[in-house]
C-alpha cells in the first residue's frame, strides 16, 4: 500500500552520514542522538505503517536552545529534518526520510505553568494530550481537545495536525484552544506567537501554524487554555433502522437549539464488532447507532436528554437508552472507544477522515458502500457525526498486496467523493504523505501556490517535513518568492 | 483591476462600507476598491450551523436572516463605527472577520477567526483563491483563512466567507455586583468564569463609564458596574444563577437584570456606546485577566484614563486624552511589563500617521510579517501601511 512517491534521498547526504551524527553528538550530547540501526528502527513509521524509512538520525533533545542548535545546524548543511511528537499519526505526518534527521519532542513534556485564575497553562510540547487535562482535573479543569489516541499523542502533534476530538462539536479543535507558541524555525531563530492574552497581535500566525504539519518550525513549549469541566455528562444510547433516519435525528437535534458535546455514529458491521468485543449492550438488530452525550448539571442533563428523545421519536428510533448511572455511561462509550480496535483484532484497516456536510451522508455512506463493493472491499463506518467528520475503515489483508492496493484506491475514491459533496479530504487526521497526492481535488493550482508561498515564508529551502501536503511535481516547481532573501529586508 | 494596480504599484484601500475607515495608519493616495456591491447570503443551512456569504453583505442583513431561525454569530461582533466617528450598524461581514473584533461573548465561545470556516479572495498578485471550506472541521492544507483574519485587508482582499453560526440561547440572565474597586472586580470575573455555569460575558465598567448606560437604574447610581451573562434553557439559567450568587457572596449582593434588560445591555456593549466618539483617544489592550487592573494603574500614573474591562479583565478599552504621541510610549511600556498587547483605535488623522497604531512586534515576527505580506502582495499594493510601515 504505498501510492505515494517518496522523494529519492541525497546521495551525497547519504555519504556524509557518520560526519553528520558526530556533528549531532557533539552539537547537543551524545544522550540525545540516537544514531544505531536498532535505535532508529523504531522510529521508522508512524501509525501510517504501510509507509517506512530509516531516517540518517534521530535527535531528542531537551530544551528549546537544543532543537534551535540542531536546526540551525541542519539549516546551514541544507539537511531535511521531519519533527515527531509521539508518532501517532494516521497520514505519514511524521514519516521518516533516508537523508533526514527527525527531531522528537518527546523528551520535553514538562509543565511549566499553570494559571487557574487566567485559565491557561504552559507546557512543553512533548507532552500527551492527556497528561494536560490529568494536572488539572482534581480543580475541576480540562484541556478541551481530546483525539482518540490522546493516551499517547503529544501536544506538539496535537498542534501541527491541529487536531479534534470526540468533544468538538462543543469544544472547538486545538487552533481554537491555543493561546501562544515558542517555535524554532528552521535556521535556529526562536519565536513567539502569541501569549497568555486571547487573540495575538499582529497577523494571526497561530491559526497559521497551528496545522501547518511541522512544515514552519518545530514547536517547543505552547500556552493552552484550560476550561472548568461541566458538573456532569451523560450519554444517550439511538438505534435506527436507517443510516438516512440516524443523519436526519442528528441534523434536527442540532436544528433545535442543542449543540450536545458529542454526537457519534456507527453503523451496523461496526457496531456487530465492537459489540462482539467490548459487550457494551448495542442492539444488533438496527442499521445505526448514535451516541449522544450532553453535560451540565444534573437536572440540566435530565432535560436536554428528554429534549433529545422528543426528537429522535419523529425518525422511528428502534432503540431509546438514555444512560442511567455512572457505570451505565461507561459502558455505551465503552463499544464506541473500543470500535477501531476491535476492528483491527478482525482485521487490518485503512481509516479515512474526510469531512461532508451532515445533509448529505445518507447518500454519501449508500456510495461509501458501493465504493467500496466495487473495490470488493467491506468497510465500517464509526465517526463525529454532529459534525460530518466521517471515519470509513476500510478493511482489507496487509499481506495481501492487491487488497492493500485496492484499500487504497477505494480510500481516495471516497475522499473524492467527500470533496464533491462540499466536503473535504481531511477533518482532523492531517494530510501528510496520505492524501498529499489528492490535494488537487479539492484546490486549484492558485489555492495551492497561495499555501507554498506561505510555506516558503518560514522554510525558503523546504527543508521541514519535505514532501508531504502537496503534491511532489507542485512542490518540486515551486520556486521559492523572490523575497525568500526577506530576512534582508 | 488589481492587476493593473500591481503592475504600475498603485496602492488600493479596500473599503467595505468604510465603518473601520478611521482606524489604522492612514493609507496615502490609494484608489479604493469596495466590496458593497458584492451582496448577498449565497449559503444557509441551519441545521449544519453554517453561512456563507459575500463579503459587502451588511452584517445587520446577516444577523436579520439568523434570527429569523433563531441563530445568530456566537463571537457578538463589536461594532466600533460609533466610537470612531462613523455609523453603527453598517459594517460588513468581509470586514467583521478581516478586522478579528470580537464581543463579550468571546470569552466563552471564541473570536471571530474561530468561527470562520473559508474565504475566497483576491491577493495582491490578481490571483482569486480560496481556502477552508463549509464543514466544521477540516485540516487539509494551512489554515488560510483563518490567517487572514485580523489582517486588515493588507494580504488579500476577501470576496467571500463562510462561518458557523450557534443557536440563540432560549434566555439570558445578567448579574450585577456594584462599587467594587478594579482589582476586586477582575477578581470576580475571573472567579465566575471558574464556576462550570458558562458563563458567557464578564466585564466591569468604571463609575464614569457605567453613567453612560442607558439603564435607568445602573446609570445614575455612580458607581462601578460589573457585570456576568449566563444564557441556557431558562431552567438552567435560574439554577447557574443561584450557583454563581452563592460562590461569589463575599463579593456582596447581586442585582439582576431579566431577559430583555440583558440583552439591552449586552447591546450596548457590543456598539461601544459607553465610549461614545469625542476627542479623547481610545485604546485597546489584550492582557492577562490579573493583570489588567495593575496595568490600567500602571498606566494611570502618567495620564487619566477610564477604563471598560472585558473578556473577564482580558480586553481593557481604554479612553485617554488626546496627545500628539497619543501616550504610546507609557501604555506600551506598561503592557511590556504587565505582558499584552495595545492597540490605538481611535486618534485623529495626523497622530495615526506618526505613532504605531498597532503593537510594535519583535524581530522575529516583523520579519515573518514581511514576508508574509509579500508571499500575498508582493508590490505592496493592498491597504499598504496600514497595520505597520511598508507592510
Amino acid at each position: 500500500m504505498t501510492l505515494s512517491r517518496l522523494p529519492e534521498p541525497d546521495r551525497g547526504v547519504l555519504a556524509r552520514s557518520s560526519a553528520i551524527v558526530e556533528d549531532l553528538v557533539k552539537l547537543i550530547g551524545a544522550e540525545s542522538v540516537i544514531a544505531d540501526e536498532d535505535g532508529r528502527r523504531a522510529f521508522e513509521a508512524d501509525a501510517l505503517t504501510a509507509y517506512r524509512r530509516m531516517p540518517l538520525a534521530v535527535v531528542l533533545p531537551r530544551s528549546t536552545e537544543d532543537v534551535a542548535k540542531v536546526l540551525k545546524y541542519c539549516h546551514q548543511n541544507r539537511l531535511k529534518v521531519v519533527p515527531r511528537g509521539a508518532g501517532t499519526s494516521l497520514s505519514g505526518g511524521a514519516l521518516p526520510a533516508e537523508d533526514a534527521i527527525v527531531i522528537g519532542i518527546s523528551r520535553m513534556n514538562r509543565i511549566l505553568d499553570v494559571d487557574f485564575e487566567n485559565r491557561a497553562m504552559r507546557v512543553e510540547t512533548g507532552i500527551t494530550n492527556l497528561a494536560i487535562t490529568e494536572a488539572v482535573a482534581a480543580e475541576g479543569f480540562f484541556y478541551a481537545p481530546d483525539p482518540s489516541s490522546q493516551l499517547a499523542c503529544t501536544l506538539g502533534g496535537n498542534l501541527a495536525m491541529n487536531s479534534g476530538g470526540a468533544h468538538c462539536l462543543k469544544y472547538g479543535v486545538t487552533t481554537n484552544n491555543v493561546l501562544g507558541l515558542r517555535m524554532v524555525l528552521m535556521d535556529g531563530e526562536i519565536v513567539d506567537i502569541g501569549g497568555p492574552y486571547l487573540d495575538s497581535e499582529g497577523y494571526d500566525f497561530l491559526a497559521l501554524v497551528v496545522g501547518s504539519e511541522g512544515q514552519f518550525g518545530i514547536i517547543t513549549e505552547a500556552t493552552v487554555r484550560i476550561l472548568p469541566k461541566a458538573e456532569s455528562a451523560r450519554p444517550i444510547l439511538l438505534g435506527f433502522g436507517s443510516s438516512a433516519a440516524a443523519g436526519s435525528c442528528v441534523a434536527a437535534i442540532i436544528a433545535s437549539g442543542i449543540i450536545p458535546v458529542a454526537i457519534e455514529f456507527m453503523d451496523k458491521p461496526a457496531i456487530a464488532v465492537a459489540e462482539a468485543y467490548a459487550k457494551a449492550g448495542y442492539p444488533l438488530d438496527v442499521e445505526a447507532l448514535l451516541i449522544v452525550e450532553v453535560e451540565g448539571s444534573p437536572e440540566e442533563v435530565n432535560r436536554l436528554l428528554a429534549d433529545i428523545v422528543e426528537i429522535a421519536k419523529g425518525f422511528q428510533p428502534k432503540v431509546i437508552e438514555p444512560a442511567t448511572s455512572p457505570e451505565h455511561s461507561a459502558k455505551i462509550w465503552k463499544g464506541r472507544k473500543a470500535a477501531f480496535g476491535a476492528i483491527g483484532r478482525i482485521s487490518d484497516y485503512y481509516c479515512m477522515d474526510g469531512t461532508i456536510p451532515l445533509s448529505k451522508m445518507p447518500e454519501v455512506l449508500v456510495q461509501i458502500s458501493q465504493i467500496c463493493a466495487a473495490h470488493r472491499l467491506k468497510v465500517a463506518n464509526v465517526f463525529h457525526a454532529g459534525d460530518g467528520n466521517l471515519h470509513p475503515l476500510i478493511l482489507y489483508d496487509a499481506n495481501n498486496e492487491d487488497e492493500a492496493r485496492r484499500a487504497e484506491l477505494a480510500g481516495a475514491d471516497i475522499l473524492k467523493l467527500c470533496v464533491s459533496v462540499g466536503g473535504c479530504l481531511t477533518g482532523e487526521h492531517g494530510v501528510g504523505i496520505e492524501k498529499r497526492d489528492l490535494m488537487g481535488v479539492q484546490f486549484s493550482p492558485a489555492d495551492l501556490a497561495v499555501q507554498m508561498r506561505i510555506k516558503s515564508v518560514f522554510d525558503p529551502q523546504w527543508l521541514l517535513n519535505a514532501g508531504k501536503v502537496f503534491p511532489l511535481e507542485a512542490a518540486e516547481t515551486q520556486e521559492a518568492p523572490a523575497e525568500s532573501a526577506h530576512r534582508a529586508a | 483591476m488589481v492587476a493593473g494596480c500591481a503592475e504600475k504599484g498603485i496602492p488600493i484601500e479596500i473599503v467595505g462600507s468604510g465603518s473601520k475607515r478611521a482606524v489604522g495608519r492612514p493609507i496615502e493616495n490609494a484608489m479604493t476598491i469596495t466590496t458593497a456591491s458584492l451582496r448577498g447570503v449565497t449559503l444557509y443551512e441551519p441545521s449544519e450551523l453554517v453561512m456563507s456569504a459575500r463579503a459587502g453583505t451588511p452584517l445587520s442583513a446577516i444577523e436579520a436572516e439568523l434570527a429569523a431561525r433563531g441563530q445568530m454569530l456566537a463571537f457578538e461582533p463589536i461594532d466600533i463605527g460609533p466610537a470612531t466617528g462613523t455609523a453603527h450598524g453598517t459594517q460588513t461581514i468581509g470586514a467583521v472577520f478581516a478586522t478579528n473584533l470580537s464581543g463579550a461573548r468571546r470569552i466563552h465561545s471564541g473570536a471571530a477567526r474561530d468561527h470562520l470556516l473559508g474565504i475566497k479572495g483576491v491577493n495582491g498578485r490578481a490571483e482569486l483563491f480560496q481556502s477552508g471550506g463549509r464543514v466544521m472541521k477540516n485540516v487539509t492544507g494551512y489554515d488560510v483563512a483563518r490567517g487572514l483574519s485580523g489582517s486588515w485587508g493588507t494580504l488579500a482582499i476577501m470576496t467571500e466567507v463562510t462561518f458557523k453560526v450557534v443557536p440563540w440561547p432560549e434566555t439570558a440572565a445578567t448579574l450585577i455586583y456594584l462599587n467594587l474597586p478594579d482589582n476586586i472586580a477582575v477578581e470576580l470575573l475571573c472567579a465566575a468564569m471558574a464556576q462550570p455555569v458558562e458563563v458567557s460575558g464578564a466585564v466591569h465598567l468604571q463609575a464614569p463609564l457605567a453613567a453612560r448606560l442607558s439603564h435607568p437604574g445602573l446609570k445614575t447610581m455612580s458607581k462601578s458596574v460589573t457585570a456576568l451573562r449566563l444564557e441556557n434553557f431558562s431552567g438552567a439559567v435560574t439554577a447557574r444563577k443561584q450557583k454563581l450568587k452563592e460562590a461569589l457572596k463575599v463579593y456582596g449582593k447581586a442585582l439582576e437584570l431579566d431577559h430583555r434588560e440583558t440583552l439591552e445591555f449586552w447591546s450596548e456593549l457590543r456598539r461601544l456606546s459607553v465610549l461614545p466618539y469625542r476627542q479623547t483617544l481610545l485604546w485597546r489592550i489584550a492582557t492577562k485577566p490579573t493583570m489588567a487592573a495593575k496595568l490600567v494603574q500602571a498606566i494611570k500614573r502618567y495620564m487619566p484614563a477610564e477604563a471598560l474591562y472585558d473578556w473577564a479583565g482580558g480586553l481593557v478599552w481604554l479612553e485617554v486624552p488626546a496627545t500628539a504621541d497619543a501616550g504610546t510610549v507609557e501604555i506600551r511600556r506598561a503592557a511590556a511589563i504587565h505582558g499584552g498587547h495595545a492597540t490605538l483605535i481611535r486618534a485623529e488623522r495626523s497622530v495615526r500617521a506618526s505613532v504605531e497604531v498597532f503593537q510594535p512586534l519583535s524581530p522575529a515576527l516583523e520579519r515573518l510579517t514581511r514576508g508574509l505580506k509579500a508571499a500575498f502582495d508582493p508590490a505592496g499594493i493592498l491597504n499598504p501601511g496600514r497595520m505597520y510601515a511598508n507592510v
